[in-house]
């Protein structure tokens, strides 16, 4: 039996350790908002959080995860009450297909959870992983400066 | 994905048991092996895991001085806690991606020699010393060519011990699109000689250019190197450089990094 949390809530499961932690994610839990892109770690789509840092959940077995902490896209917030990440990506409508987005969103969680005031450097190297084949990347850029104003606010 | 086992040790001697397996291989933050896997270029039938192994995890120094770093840690930690050192930090800042540097672990690069990886650069510009569980490894006689060192088949590399240099550089010519080096340069001195190892370049993977040395030892300026060149003979070409453009590059990389270190 392996045990870990996700989302806060703890897990258990008797699933093969060599399971990817996305299949567990995804076809277990039924949280399909994080996403399968390439499979390969090429695409950042499936990234999530482990214990605190972006990881790419397709290159994850869920043997490695014994006591961890998983955070998924579905933790950032709801449609009736979207996180700050979220929200900055709302205003800057950066969608267009939108497949991609739930790991650009996890990337720029991470980056903004160590580093509050990010430069576009900053954000480009911390993005650098997560491809997006629509090309938003100057939206994505202009959202987490917008999402660490939010954050910035929320805080005061 | 095929289906193999999946073992997470949490000692260095179950790791070793564990590895005695037919066809086991070790596992460190997997994000050069779990793709090789994906792909069929690798097909171990059973992974060790290294992540639960606390003893092979973290940044340190020794009674020498020197840094240490465990073979089980990642690049992430390596850019935060290894200030002693910080031409290593920044070069392990600069590998891959986050999501990259958040898993992948130094042990695990230079297991693996990439010749177009960072680590080993480091790791032999620096003359560092890889110790594993059973022996330890001067950095000239770890690396035996592209893909290759000199570690035996259930061998894990359970620290990385690094002597500081006065100054130090690493230069990378990013290739884009992966992030390794198209070519990258470590620089470092140390009170009696000079380092230079070249990644990305030869088809042998990391190697030391021993003639740059000679010259960076007795005068330590960009100027000392000018007018020497490595040949493009043995030099990896492909769609992103030639032989003679990474043969070019050496000589240019090793001026920046001996600026940048002052």
């Amino acid at each position: 039996m392996i045990r870990f949390t996700v989302n806060g809530a703890q897990v258990e499961t008797d699933l093969e350790p060599d399971t990817p932690l996305l299949w567990f994610l995804r076809d277990t839990l039924k949280l399909t908002g994080t996403k399968y892109g390439c499979g390969i770690a090429q695409c950042g789509a499936c990234t999530v959080h482990l214990d605190g840092f972006a990881t790419r959940s397709c290159q994850m077995q869920i043997g490695d995860l014994e006591g961890a902490e998983v955070i998924t896209i579905e933790h950032q917030g709801t449609p009736e009450a979207p996180g700050p990440v979220q929200q900055a990506w709302i205003e800057h409508q950066v969608a267009q297909c939108g497949y991609c987005q739930s790991g650009q969103i996890m990337a720029a969680a991470a980056l903004l959870a160590e580093v509050p005031a990010p430069d576009d450097t900053q954000i480009d190297d911390a993005l650098s992983g997560n491809l997006c084949r629509c090309g938003t990347y100057p939206r994505i850029r202009a959202a987490v400066q917008r999402a660490a104003e939010l954050m910035r606010e929320e805080g005061q | 994905m095929y289906n193999f086992d999946f073992v997470r040790p949490s000692s260095v001697k179950d790791a070793v048991d564990a590895l005695g397996a037919e066809e086991a291989q070790a596992l460190g933050g997997g994000q050069t092996l779990i793709p090789t896997m994906k792909q069929r270029l690798a097909m171990p039938a059973k992974l060790v895991s290294l992540t639960g192994i606390a003893e092979l995890q973290g940044v340190g120094r020794d009674d020498s001085g020197a840094l240490v770093i465990g073979g089980a840690t990642t690049h992430a930690t390596v850019e935060r806690e290894a200030g002693d050192y910080p031409a290593l930090a920044e070069l392990a800042h600069h590998i891959g991606d986050p999501a990259v540097r958040n898993r992948g672990t130094i042990g695990g690069s230079l297991a693996n020699n990439d010749p177009s990886a960072c680590y080993p650069a480091a790791v032999l510009g620096t003359g560092a010393t890889v110790v594993t569980s059973n022996r330890e490894i001067a950095a000239d006689d770890f690396f035996e060519g592209m893909f290759t060192t000199a570690l035996e088949d259930g061998e894990i590399i359970t620290a990385v011990r690094f002597p500081i240099p006065q100054v130090a550089n690493y230069q990378k010519f990013e290739q884009p699109a992966s992030r390794f080096a198209l070519v990258g340069v470590f620089v470092a001195k140390f009170s009696d000689a000079v380092r230079v190892a070249v990644t990305g370049a030869s088809e042998e993977g990391v190697f030391r250019w021993s003639e740059a040395e000679a010259a960076l030892s007795s005068e330590f300026t960009p100027s000392a190197v000018e007018g020497l060149g490595v040949s493009p003979d043995g030099m990896i070409s492909d769609l992103h450089g030639s032989a003679a453009y990474r043969a070019h590059l050496v000589g240019v990389l090793t001026k920046r990094a001996v600026a940048a270190a002052g």
